[in-house]
């Protein structure tokens, strides 16, 4: 104990991330409730000029387009050599080391050991989720465009749905649209929690990092063996 | 209909017997002959360029063309079929039976209508179309049995497929009427005993203009063969193979009640305050927004009603898949495969949220009775 703690400033999520984080945390807000609404309509308009429905359709499809647009600008983020927000974060399960950390952190929510991988930035279970998360918005655009662009059959974006119509009908469509919007659900209180867990119980400054984009840490952060990443997200050869 | 066109109908029908048929004659020839007055052929003219989803001013083009060319052969199938597609044309008014059928049509063989019966009846089809190969038109009606070799379906002794293959296969172009003979409809609802498909399914490779609905409306067929008259081939196709002019667009985009659906005003219960005064069915599982049909343009007999019109939700029966993919029919929603009936996705849905929101809660009350992670631990540990 007589050594002092030396904290290092990581920047793990930059500018861009942070924004996209929060673009998708509110549309999926939006989307769930206006979506629960276009399904369930509980809000009666008074009268035939109210356009009670037209606004919450018109809020849903706004929203949608904001959440297709904040994704597929992730994954174009992606696309750079950041350690903590490019693509090669995402696949941990494609690596030894990645598999090992996905291990420590099944055991770490299981309470059998309460140690935490080496991760700064997104811990490999998470990504892993992420990976899942990204499957079911492409699931929830298809079916939600589909749907969207059948008021103008011919028109671009129902040519570009095509494959889509041809999978499946209509009705099969909204019901996997409606199980999609179940499974995002399930998700954001897995992913509240977590951040509760990390931060609150393990002392990992999860929560002030997505506004601020800093973590203070004692930790390191391994992406592979023998490669680290440093205090800006740039990888680093660590000897052996 | 009134009396007097009761009366004048039957006068038509009397003078048919004295006038030779002569498959040469022009259509507007035979009219003529027929006692059929320009007013309303002309009158005809103009109902199928709107149902053709043409300008008026092809109105004058449409009676030019039908003036000049010959009438087609046409033969018709039953297959697996409750019959219901000839019922609607037979009680057709615009145009009336005696005008499809005697005058503009030249139907060869229809099992339902025809004179003749059995062996007879079975060697007119033979010898039709053995005459007019590539040139005649087939219509069915009822979906194909295909299962154990197609067994399930025969006329004449011969298997409906095998017909099919032989008809549809010599055919200018085939017209699959109702939702059974496009889909295979109500007979390929789960768990289709017989193997029922589609007409294009059943025979892939011809040309099959699907005019799905049950029943099929009689404007669109009158209007598919018009076309194929007027223009010499068959009008544009979706991708289920309807044509655009009648299937091209969605039934909840046209819909009369579509004010209502826009306003957040709906149907609660059948026969409440909402449905005397016409709300829209949203809330009572109408399948318009999933369907596409001319239903609230076109309407049915003589364009006096359609379901919605009536105060019933859409069924959905022109959509491919129909019957499965539409249930139920009261509910917005079809039930989740594998699961009991009455578990709708919502309430799955729902559970689930319920069940992971318990088991993280389950998890922080445990994780909380911990002590906080000291950072200095991994140091320690190190």
């Amino acid at each position: 104990m007589s050594e002092p703690l030396v904290f290092k400033r990581y920047y793990v999520w930059q500018l861009p991330v942070r924004i996209c984080h929060w673009v998708n945390a509110l549309s999926i807000l939006l989307l769930s409730i206006t979506g629960f609404l276009i399904g369930y309509p509980v809000i009666a308009g008074s009268s035939p000029d109210a356009y009670v429905m037209g606004w919450v359709r018109f809020v849903h499809f706004v929203a949608g387009y904001a959440l297709l647009i904040s994704v597929i600008s992730r994954l174009l983020w992606s696309l750079n050599d950041h350690c903590f927000s490019g693509w090669r974060e995402y696949f941990p399960f494609l690596t030894r080391e990645g598999w090992k950390n996905i291990l420590v952190m099944l055991k770490f929510y299981f309470f059998i050991d309460r140690k935490t991988p080496d991760a700064v930035g997104h811990n490999p279970l998470a990504v892993t989720a992420y990976v899942g998360l990204f499957l079911i918005f492409f699931g929830m655009f298809a079916s939600g465009f589909a749907l969207y662009a059948e008021h103008a059959p011919g028109g671009a974006m129902h040519g570009m749905l095509k494959p889509v119509y041809l999978l499946m009908s209509t009705q099969t469509m909204r019901l996997y649209h409606h199980l999609g919007m179940w499974f995002i659900i399930c998700y954001v209180i897995n992913h509240i929690y977590s951040v509760w867990l990390l931060d609150v119980k393990e002392k990992g400054g999860e929560i002030t990092s997505i506004f601020s984009g800093y973590k203070y840490t004692t930790k390191l952060h391994v992406f592979s063996e023998g490669k680290e990443c440093d205090e800006n997200g740039c990888f680093i050869k660590t000897k052996k | 209909m009134s009396e007097h066109d009761v009366e004048s109908r039957c006068d038509t029908v009397k003078q048919n017997g004295d006038v030779k048929q002569n498959r040469e004659d022009t259509i507007g020839e035979i009219l003529r002959q027929r006692g059929v007055s320009r007013r309303d052929f002309l009158k005809f003219c103009s109902a199928m360029t709107a149902a053709m989803a043409l300008p008026a001013s092809f109105a004058p083009r449409v009676a030019q063309a039908l003036d000049e060319v010959k009438r087609p052969t046409l033969v018709w199938l039953e297959m697996q079929s409750c019959t219901g597609d000839t019922e609607a044309l037979l009680r057709s008014a615009n145009p009336t039976v005696a005008e499809i059928v005697l005058d503009i049509l030249s139907v060869d063989y229809h099992e339902t209508i025809m004179a003749a019966a059995g062996h007879q009846a079975e060697e007119a089809l033979d010898k039709t179309i053995a005459a007019y190969k590539g040139k005649y038109i087939c219509v069915i009606e009822g979906s194909i049995a295909m299962k154990d070799g197609g067994i399930y379906g025969s006329t004449g002794g011969k298997s409906h497929v095998d017909r099919a293959r032989q008809v549809c296969g010599g055919a200018l172009a085939t017209i699959a009427v109702g939702t059974c003979a496009s889909y295979g409809g109500i007979a390929a609802a789960v768990p289709n005993p017989t193997g029922a498909v589609g007409v294009q399914e059943a025979v892939p490779g011809v040309t099959v203009i699907n005019l799905p609905g049950c029943p099929v409306n009689a404007d669109n067929l009158t209007a598919t063969i018009v076309h194929y008259l007027v223009f010499g081939k068959i009008p544009a196709l979706d991708s289920h193979g309807r044509p655009l002019f009648a299937y091209g667009k969605r039934i909840h985009d046209n819909c009369e009640r579509r004010p209502h659906f826009d306003a957040g005003q709906y149907v609660e219960q059948w026969g409440d305050e909402g449905h005397r005064k016409g709300f829209c069915l949203y809330k009572m599982g109408c399948k318009g927004p999933a369907t596409f049909h001319n239903c609230p343009t076109q309407r049915y007999n003589e364009k006096t009603s359609w379901p919605v019109g009536a105060g019933h939700p859409c069924a959905g029966c022109a959509e491919p898949q129909f019957w499965d993919a539409m249930g139920p029919m009261y509910k917005r929603l079809p039930n989740v495969p594998g699961f009991g009936i009455e578990h709708t996705a919502d309430k799955i849905g729902l559970g689930m949220a319920i069940g992971v929101g318990a088991a993280f809660a389950a998890h922080g009350v445990i994780s909380s009775l911990r002590k906080d992670k000291d950072p200095a631990e991994k140091t320690k540990e190190d």
